[in-house]
């Protein structure tokens, strides 16, 4: 009963996506304001039917009802109760309505918030939300219905394995919050080009939202990456992966997007670009969830692929994007550029930071869809794999990272590079010293690494010249400065703390990229294995019965000089259900370093092959971008931005131009 | 003098790694430093062919262990990267190389960071330049033309 109660709501949520995709923005052609306002209720009641249906699919799940094929396919009735939860959106069904879910959710959010908007720009947003509601929602009633019935079965064929855990819980659900995110961006550029006009409320209201999405993407990336680094077994944090270029592209036309937008709120320069880059950034979050969802790509991490699905989405995103960029093209010329500035200048900077993170998405999508476009033409198959993207990202991200501690100081319209550089010396310093300390001493003449950690402290001292700039510490007395420090704007702590994040990620990527060791042994009960200032004892095996698996561990127990610092059980699991092994690695964090320890094949004569990794400062790579993230959010507490104070916004204008 | 012992070195070295890779696993078969850091370059830039991009330097399937012996018995016969990649290129075809060969079917693929970066930066400039010059003055009636013009053109 609950059940079929969630086939209606959606539904019903598609016949009110239907009727809002034409009655607001007729109103808005037309200048009906009755027609207009009818969006600020039909989207609430989308998000309720929407709402609905989610939580009765996840009812199913937490029930084990099996006689919805869907829940059947994907879950266990011996499953532990979270991972039946989180099951919910572990297959491609559940996981396409948690989608329409978010999108929903944005969609009233614009509603509910939006009451600051100019009328017809509201209106028009609202339409593009419904047209990608109904869109969608049209797609999972006719090829994806989650609520399909069957003869029930007694039991489940279970979750894939490497799902069950809490990663799943987590991981989509942000990682969606920041794809779906864009899509608010989208509908605001695509309602800016069809009246043609874009006003201060919509540089306004993109950026926060922008800032919104990007977070959430943010956390979702690495979330997903160490997901991916302690569950699949081979100490990797970073693979290549298409599934993670496809999250890796809207992040990466998404920052571009949040700084080209600073570059119009502040100047109401670049709108032209603000536009495209806000269509491209949602665009790519499509042609991610087009290439996840239609098998397009293999991938280590895609569940759930069905090519026959595959026309339905691909025939979405050619209209989306596609209608997208002829809009563009016809209506772009009508909007009016305006704030001129020199190279020199934090335009030129925010400008150079586009080019080359534009460059480096347009990179990575070619690499990611080279081999498939390839193999349609040639029928031969080519791989790009992770040295291809090394070698040319790399390089692109080198100038970028040098630059990030000078945009911030460099002025609006005209910049003095040289005085900018001087306000920069003591960074330089510090990144000099690291550098030829780690080099010249420890490392005895290997510099690609030193240079690495310089470039990294160079960006995290770098990243508070500003600040420390703005409270002119020396030259007043220190209670000022800390004064200062206080009362200057989030935005400005928020920058810092966002390049500084920046600066802690780099540090942990060349510290494990360079200083890494892999140790392989096979070790018997009692055999000890020393890796660097580790030892680890293989202290017997242990077999195990979980709810739907059955567990072979090893005891290890971890010493450094001597003690006993850490113990742990790296193990081997077989879900009968499925028929499919997992690993599941030890880890052990020292400070900021870890100890990872995979099991390989257990041998007939008792020992096992142990992979003991040795990894040097690698959860800074995660740390560095929950900084980012933190500094996202206090951007986004900053009064100048809070939405729903807009009229303060409006008086403030004038002085927020001269204070960021 | 060298070069006579060279192959019974290699034949030696050829049986200790199938004597280990018979008791263990086989990639804890060792070289001598400097060519298991060959080695171990070499298999970050080849893919298992089974697995779902993964290196074989990642993978624990039967195949990877398998591409890891070769690999490794090539260098110890003396064979150059490059022959060592041909040799399997040679086998599996392209797909083997994570980092695909540089050729005119690559050119592309290579050749765009590149291109891109050119002519954004060039776009970039001299949408700049166009209106730079002018500081903080609105554009005249032609150069508001031409600018259309340009715009114009990049919609294509």
């Amino acid at each position: 009963m609950i059940v079929e109660l969630g086939h209606v709501a959606l539904i019903l949520a598609l016949s009110l996506a239907l009727i809002q995709s034409i009655l607001p923005v007729w109103g808005a052609a037309t200048n009906q304001s009755r027609l207009m306002a009818t969006s600020d209720v039909s989207s609430v009641g989308i998000l309720f039917f929407i709402s609905v249906s989610f939580l009765a699919l996840m009812w199913a799940y937490a029930t084990s009802d099996f006689s919805v094929v869907n829940v059947w396919q994907n879950s266990h009735s011996d499953m532990p109760f979270i991972f039946k939860l989180s099951g919910t959106w572990g297959n491609h069904e559940g996981s396409m309505l948690l989608w329409v879910f978010i999108l929903a959710l944005f969609a009233a959010a614009v509603s509910l918030f939006g009451g600051n908007l100019p009328d017809k720009l509201r209106a028009n947003v609202q339409g593009v939300q419904a047209w990608m509601l109904a869109t969608f929602l049209l797609f999972i009633l006719l090829t994806s219905n989650p609520f399909k019935r069957q003869a029930a079965a007694v039991e489940g064929q279970d979750l894939n394995p490497i799902l069950q855990d809490i990663g799943l819980a987590i991981h989509p659900p942000m990682l969606y919050l920041g794809y779906v995110g864009f899509s608010i961006t989208f509908a605001f550029a695509i309602a800016a080009l069809m009246e043609g006009r874009i006003d201060s409320a919509w540089a306004r209201w993109v950026r926060p939202w922008a800032m919104g999405a990007w977070v959430f993407l943010t956390a979702g990336i690495s979330m997903g990456s160490y997901w991916a680094y302690y569950e699949l077994g081979w100490g990797g944090w970073w693979f290549w992966d298409p599934v993670e270029n496809a999250s890796f592209l809207p992040w990466l036309s998404g920052t571009a997007l949040l700084h080209s937008a600073l570059v119009m709120e502040k100047r109401d320069a670049l709108k032209i670009w603000t536009v495209l880059l806000a269509i491209l950034t949602f665009s790519l979050s499509l042609l991610g969830t087009f290439l996840v969802r239609s098998g397009v790509l293999t991938s280590v991490h895609t569940f759930a692929s069905d090519p026959t699905r595959g026309l339905f989405i691909l025939a979405i995103l050619s209209a989306f994007v596609g209608g997208a960029f002829v809009l563009f093209a016809l209506r772009s010329s009508s909007l009016q550029q305006g704030g001129l500035f020199s190279p020199i200048s934090r335009e030129g900077a925010l400008v150079f930071n586009n080019l080359l993170l534009s460059t480096a998405a347009a990179t990575v999508l070619l690499g990611t869809l080279y081999p498939v476009v390839y193999e349609a033409i040639t029928e031969d198959k080519i791989s790009v794999g992770a040295p291809f993207f090394n070698l040319t990202f790399g390089p692109l991200m080198i100038p970028l990272l040098i630059a990030i501690p000078f945009g911030p100081l460099l002025a609006w319209k005209r910049g003095d590079l040289l005085g900018v550089s001087q306000r920069l010396l003591f960074a330089l310093g510090c990144a000099v010293v690291t550098t030829v300390v780690v080099g010249g001493f420890v490392q005895k003449g290997q510099w690609l690494a030193p240079l690495g950690i310089g470039l990294a402290v160079w960006l995290m001292v770098g990243s508070f010249a500003e600040l420390a700039q703005r409270a002119a510490f020396r030259k007043v007395p220190v209670a000022t400065s800390l004064a200062r420090l206080k009362g200057l704007p989030r935005s400005v702590w928020s920058t810092a703390f966002a390049h500084f994040g920046v600066g802690v990620t780099l540090l942990g990527v060349v510290m494990v990229t360079a200083y890494e060791t892999e140790t392989i042994v096979v070790l018997k009960p009692k055999g000890e294995v020393v890796t660097g200032e580790y030892t680890v004892r293989h202290d017997g095996y242990i077999n195990r019965t979980g709810p739907n698996y059955t567990e072979q561990s090893v005891r290890l127990s971890v010493f450094r000089d001597g003690k006993l610092v850490s113990v742990g059980e790296p193990s081997k699991r077989f879900y009968p259900a499925r028929q499919m092994p997992t690993s599941e690695a030890a880890i052990h964090t020292f400070g900021f370093s870890q100890l990872y320890v995979a099991l390989g094949d257990i041998q007939n004569d008792g020992g096992v092959a142990l992979r003991v990794w040795w990894k040097p400062l690698v959860t800074l790579i995660w740390l560095g971008t929950i900084i980012m993230v933190l500094a996202g959010f206090l951007s986004l507490s900053d009064r100048r931005l809070r939405v729903g104070v807009p009229k303060r916004a409006k008086g403030k204008k004038g002085k927020a131009v001269h204070a960021g | 003098m060298l070069a006579k012992l060279q192959k019974p070195i290699a034949g030696i070295l050829l049986i200790l790694i199938w004597v280990t890779a018979a008791g263990a696993q086989s990639n804890t078969a060792q070289l001598p430093a400097e060519m298991e850091q060959r080695a171990k370059a070499l298999f970050t830039e080849l893919r298992c062919v089974v697995c779902q991009n993964q290196s074989i330097a990642d993978s624990d399937a039967d195949v990877a262990k398998d591409l890891r012996q070769i690999v490794r018995e090539q260098i110890v016969v003396g064979k150059t990267n490059e022959e060592i990649r041909t040799f399997l290129t040679d086998r599996y075809g392209e797909f083997i190389l994570l980092k695909p060969s540089l050729g005119w079917h690559t050119i592309l693929l290579w050749g765009s960071p590149i291109l891109v970066l050119l002519l954004g930066a060039f776009a970039a400039l001299s949408a700049g330049r166009s209106r730079g010059d002018a500081q903080a003055q609105p554009l005249s009636t032609d150069e508001e033309l031409e600018l259309k013009k340009i715009l114009g053109q990049s919609k294509d």
